[in-house]
């Protein structure tokens, strides 16, 4: 009896771990890429001109809920030794659904210190907000955020 | 009109980075906003800003219309030298302003 009861817990056990395991592998499969607008695709090729771009390096830092599309801080930096052989020539942030994709574009040089610049963007609708960073090498690296905007900028009426 | 605020460490030692803040006072209108009688808002925007220390360039932006009204822009630069710091602001109709800024490097 007493074997038995055993069995059975530890069986119940086993099922309970395996279950924990099966439950955490949804949250390790990664979003499918999203098929961007074609306008922010050829503002990024203009950029790029059509080299690989990989993803990492940088960051982009903006809030993801906003409430008040007109004004959005935006932070945006990579990881880089800003030294004369290796460093950041410029940072260029796109968006989706503005009536424009590009939002701004940046240029360092490698006395900058720090390749990092903060801004206050407009965002027209809740959308997805891209960062590419050249470096010196020639290599391309890019970020992406999705940001839900409950006020609309930009094409709203003058009263 | 005093329409520029630049913030530069007054100080600094030599190799430090030092950040640097510069807000411009500007509407940006869109160009893509409309009266009610229907007629479009002319686009008037900064379309670049440029910073340059001691004659070099050491940042540079371009604007486009998702940039806010009063375009705040904070960037970096390591302290090489004592001099000053020339910030040019461009856009549309003309528009056209210039601020400075010392800085003592030991």
């Amino acid at each position: 009896m007493d074997a038995k009861m055993d069995s059975t817990r530890r069986r119940f056990l086993g099922l309970a771990g395996s279950a924990a395991v099966f439950g955490a592998v949804p949250i390790v499969t990664l979003r499918p890429a999203e098929a961007t607008p074609a306008m922010l695709a050829s503002a990024i090729r203009n950029v790029t001109g059509g080299a690989a771009v990989k993803t990492g390096k940088i960051k982009l830092d903006v809030p993801p809920l906003v409430e008040n599309g007109n004004t959005v801080p935006m932070t945006v930096s990579v990881t880089s030794p800003m030294a004369p052989e290796d460093f950041v020539k410029s940072i260029h942030v796109f968006n989706e659904k503005n009536p424009q994709p590009n939002i701004g574009n940046f240029y360092f040089g490698p006395n900058s210190g720090r390749a990092q610049v903060s801004t206050r963007i407009r965002l027209a609708d809740s959308q997805k907000v891209v960062a590419i960073a050249k470096l010196s090498d020639g290599s391309f690296w890019s970020v992406s955020v999705d940001v839900v905007v409950t006020l609309a900028a930009c094409t709203e009426e003058v009263i | 009109m005093p329409s520029a605020l630049i913030n530069v460490p007054a100080k600094a030692k030599r190799g430090d980075i030092i950040e640097i803040k510069s807000l411009m006072s500007h509407v940006m209108e869109t160009g893509y906003r409309h009266t009610a009688s229907g007629e479009v808002v002319p686009r008037d925007i900064i379309t670049s800003f440029a910073c340059r220390y001691n004659g070099n360039e050491v940042f540079r932006a371009d604007l486009f219309p998702a940039i806010a009204a009063n375009p705040f822009i904070t960037f970096f630069t390591t302290a090489t030298e004592s001099g000053k710091f020339e910030f040019e602001w461009l856009g549309d109709n003309g528009f056209s302003e210039t601020a400075s800024a010392s800085i003592i490097v030991e």
